[in-house]
């Protein structure tokens, strides 16, 4: 039992990802939730409510992107943070150079920036893409517990880079003066800002569906219960892995330009090892395999965060009490909770 | 460049180069026997840093600071076994990376509870204050010189623990094929604790010794843990010949890299645009070297697969 | 006699001391069974994974309708028309009876790097796979999970990921191990018919069933071959009654 199969939920994978009935409305009932949430929020004049929304809703983007590679792909990557973070650090320097009217990377030839999100998120999809590419190709080279060492290698490389490459803030990191901006509408308004990280979750776990429901998504299925299976019908398994972690890379990347967007600064700590801890964390709270798993998960990790966190400045501890709790006892994760136990198989 | 300042880095390196080895021996180790994965090692290190540095803080005697703080990190690395790490060895590798993630949320936060958030400080003790004089006319900190000595000590019995003794017998049996040292009869749940034990000691070592050289706060074991993985990915992952070259290896091209990559650096570009990017670029030096090794050798260089 | 489908010729294969394969060179010709047989331990499965390309060879080649196929990887091999049944199931048991065949009919279509269209619903994929668990008699299980079906329905489910992929040559590693003699008696009918469509390399210990379906016989004894020829020149080959059907049949 070295993989990750006793973790996986055999029917949702078995019905080829139509959900099962009660996880339908579950699905259903999250998003309505979060939305109606957040819209609640706003019509009280909550602003805070309405921003953790936002945050909600983005960090549950990133931990779709993870679900995928993590989940469905079974590669346990501890290094996520790298995509969330280069995506954070494209839109604060590129709103940096924009604002200063200096060509990117102090290289004559760049443009000057963009303070526009749909420019910022092309090129945040690209890059990260690219890092995904690069970091896979090497990472997927060597299997389990290389795997989970070498991504997080990775990760420390470009935390500590940032750290210590003054340019953009290195470990003070970078402020975003002005939000960037959406042609027609007010992103600066925060129940606006909030529909648009929605949208993008919404398209993100769309898209997953598609995906893996997909011939893509059965060979990937297969990758990961099976690799000797696809071989042996004359697939290789590591290219569809590989394409899958890219694709994870590019959705995590993309959530993390929104982060820095929303915060209107990007950090070293958006790098960090211990997001790229709490986003698995997210996944497995969540149910791994679980479509919308990761929305739950994002949802209660945050309200953990800020209920616990405002009663004790330990939350932390506590947090990794219930992790704890989790990973020894339940294993389902908080969607098999209320979804319903998947059939032992 | 003069001799001295090349000489001076070499021995950094060195030290820097002992104290991964200590951390990665028991890392590997606990991955070599009992196929478990610890992200919470650095958790043992900090652990022995604040145990020796309330100890010697309240006796004003570092040896029996150092002392305490090995043997309670040996001993709360033995509790962590017994009531959690002895559940994961069948788990796969994501139920183990979840749960030691727990775990160093745990311990860090336990620490802020029990110490506060403002650092221990720790000072060298008195016999190893002050330099010492080399050839070549050069002096060098008597404290770091021990730490290297100490590491080849502890490098020798670690070789002479695994290769003469039937504790090391039953290690390498259990690396070799766990079920065949279960049908040895050896009793296996104690060898588990008992290796478990050395390695956290270990790593309380580290910890122990290097609070003098740096303050000792939570999270501090953090980035020496990390550097301890790339250490044992480059080494071959369960090998301690390979934590060895791997960990001085990290520790010389880290080190140097600091150095003479801005150095090197001044000589194409302006100073200050040579220190930074120096300096950026020297921080990525031993996971480049990580990746080149991997593209060569998949399973590090004494990796047994 | 036309040119042989598979070829190996002089395999080696060593693990430590312990030589695994040792010089062996087997021909399989089309419309023919060549049966592998052989005490436990005698290497037959290793040799399969040589072949299929899950172990690399110390030395010897492997050729496919003359082509060298000796460096390249299980799936490039399988992809060149090389289908294979393992000794112990290497099923996903999470997943579908038709989820697991339905791979090997989307292999041999090329096209894994499709991202949008539903398998559920492509017709492409769902047809091939129903004819050939129409022809298993698998049918009715097309929707049950590997996990719940019994040790003979997992080999028919193999040998139906096997001719998903049609392939030139099949490697049928102990296909009616564990089967019960109703089991046995049908995948013998199976695979006389099957004969005539592709050539196969049987690995069984059922020596009726052997001795029923064989057109030629390869012993393999501590790794290398101990005789080869036509079923009946086996079975009554002094050799072979003393080394190893002496000592299975008493």
């Amino acid at each position: 039992m070295t993989s990750l199969q006793n973790r996986f939920n055999p029917q949702a994978l078995a019905a080829g990802l139509v959900p099962q009935s009660r996880e339908h409305w579950i699905n259903v009932l999250l998003v309505v939730g979060l939305v109606g949430a957040a819209m609640l929020a706003h019509f009280l004049g909550e602003r805070f409510y309405v921003n953790l929304a936002s945050r909600i809703a983005i960090i549950a983007m990133a931990a779709v992107g993870l679900n995928l590679a993590l989940g469905f792909g079974g590669m346990v990557s501890f290094g996520h943070a790298a995509f969330f973070g280069l995506g954070g650090y494209v839109a604060g320097i590129s709103a940096y150079h924009a604002f200063n009217m200096t060509p990117v990377l102090g290289i004559g030839f760049m443009p000057e920036g963009s303070t526009q999100m749909l420019s910022i998120w092309l090129v945040t999809l690209l890059v990260s893409g690219l890092l995904g590419l690069v970091i896979g190709k090497i990472s997927l080279g060597t299997s389990g517990v290389y795997f989970i060492m070498i991504t997080l290698a990775f990760a420390q490389m470009m935390y500590y880079f940032a750290n210590s490459w003054p340019a953009y803030g290195g470990e003070d990191g970078l402020p975003i003066y002005l939000r960037n901006e959406l042609p027609l509408v007010d992103t600066n308004h925060n129940l606006t800002f909030f529909f648009i990280a929605a949208i993008l979750l919404l398209i993100s776990l769309w898209l997953s569906q598609r995906l893996m429901g997909s011939r893509f998504g059965a060979a990937l299925t297969m990758a990961h219960l099976n690799p000797v299976r696809l071989a042996t019908a004359g697939i290789d398994p590591r290219p569809v892995k590989l394409m899958a972690f890219v694709i994870s890379a590019m959705i995590a990347g993309l959530a993390g330009a929104l982060y820095a967007d929303l915060n209107r600064f990007v950090g070293t700590n958006m790098l960090s090892w211990h997001f790229s801890g709490e986003l698995i964390v997210i996944v497995i709270l969540g149910g791994v395999g679980r479509l919308y798993g990761p929305l739950a998960g994002a949802i209660l990790f945050v309200l953990m965060e800020t209920w616990l966190g405002g009663v004790t400045q330990y939350w932390q501890f506590w947090l990794g009490l219930v992790l704890l709790g989790v990973v020894l006892f339940a294993r389902g994760g908080l969607m098999g909770f209320l979804a319903g136990r998947s059939k032992d198989v | 460049m003069t001799v001295a300042l090349i000489v001076e880095q070499i021995l950094n390196g060195l030290q820097l180069g002992t104290m991964l080895f200590l951390m990665a021996s028991g890392l590997t180790l606990v991955f070599g026997v009992m196929g478990l994965i610890n992200l919470a090692h650095g958790s043992f290190y900090m652990a022995g840093a604040f145990v020796t540095a309330t100890v010697t803080a309240t006796t004003g005697n570092f040896w029996l600071g150092l002392l305490v703080g090995v043997l309670a990190a040996a001993a709360i690395g033995v509790i962590v076994e017994f009531v959690i790490m002895r559940r994961l060895y069948d788990r796969g590798h994501l139920d183990q990376v979840l749960a030691t993630f727990a775990l160093i949320l745990i311990f860090s936060e336990g620490t802020y509870m029990i110490f506060g958030s403002s650092p221990l400080f720790l000072s060298v003790p008195q016999e190893l204050r002050g330099s010492v004089s080399l050839p070549f006319d050069i002096s060098y900190s008597r404290y770091r010189l021990a730490i290297i000595g100490m590491g080849v000590l502890v490098a020798i019995g670690l070789y002479l623990l695994i290769s003469k003794t039937r504790l090391g017998m039953r290690i390498r049996a259990g690396e070799n094929d766990r079920e065949m040292i279960g049908a040895l009869g050896v009793d296996i749940k104690t060898l588990y604790t008992l290796v478990f034990a050395l390695g956290a000691g270990l790593a309380g070592l580290a910890g122990s010794t290097i609070g003098a050289l740096q303050s000792v706060r939570v999270g501090m074991g953090e980035p020496v843990l990390i550097m301890a993985f790339v250490v044992i990915v480059i080494g071959g992952i369960g090998s301690i010949k390979g934590a060895l070259v791997g960990a001085l290896l990290v520790g010389l091209v880290d080190t140097l890299g600091r150095i003479f990559m801005p150095l090197t650096l001044v000589s194409f570009m302006p100073a200050s645009q040579a220190m930074s990017i120096g300096s950026a670029v020297s921080s990525m030096l031993i996971y480049i070297m990580m990746a080149t090794i991997l593209a060569f050798r998949p399973h590090g260089l004494f990796g047994s697969k | 006699m036309s040119e042989p489908l598979l070829q190996v010729k002089q395999l080696n294969k060593a693990f430590g001391a312990l030589q695994a394969t040792r010089d062996v060179s087997l021909d399989l010709y089309p419309g023919e069974i060549h049966a592998l047989i052989g005490p436990n331990g005698a290497g037959k499965s290793t040799l399969i994974s040589q072949i299929t390309g899950n172990l690399p060879p110390d030395s010897g080649e492997i050729l496919l309708q003359g082509e060298d196929i000796t460096g390249l990887t299980v799936a490039e091999r399988a992809q060149r028309g090389l289908g294979r049944s393992f000794q112990i199931s290497s099923l996903a048991d999470e997943l579908s009876v038709r989820r697991n065949v339905m791979i090997a009919v989307q292999a041999i279509q090329g096209s894994s790097f499709r991202f949008w269209k539903p398998v559920s619903s492509d017709a492409s994929l769902l047809e091939p796979v129903a004819t050939i668990l129409e022809r298993l008699g698998l049918s009715d299980r097309a929707g049950t999970l590997v996990a719940e079906l019994s040790h003979g329905e997992r080999r028919l489910v193999e040998m139906a990921c096997a001719l998903a992929l049609q392939p030139r040559a099949l490697l049928l590693d102990e296909p009616m191990a564990g089967m019960g003699s109703e089991g046995t008696a049908r995948m013998v009918k199976l695979l006389s018919e099957l004969k005539h469509e592709v050539p196969i390399l049987l690995i069984e210990h059922d020596m009726d069933a052997v001795f029923q379906l064989a057109d030629r016989v390869s012993v393999l004894v501590s790794g290398g071959v101990l005789a080869q020829g036509t079923a009946d020149e086996i079975r009554n080959h002094p050799a072979v009654r003393e080394a190893y059907l002496g000592e299975e049949t008493t």
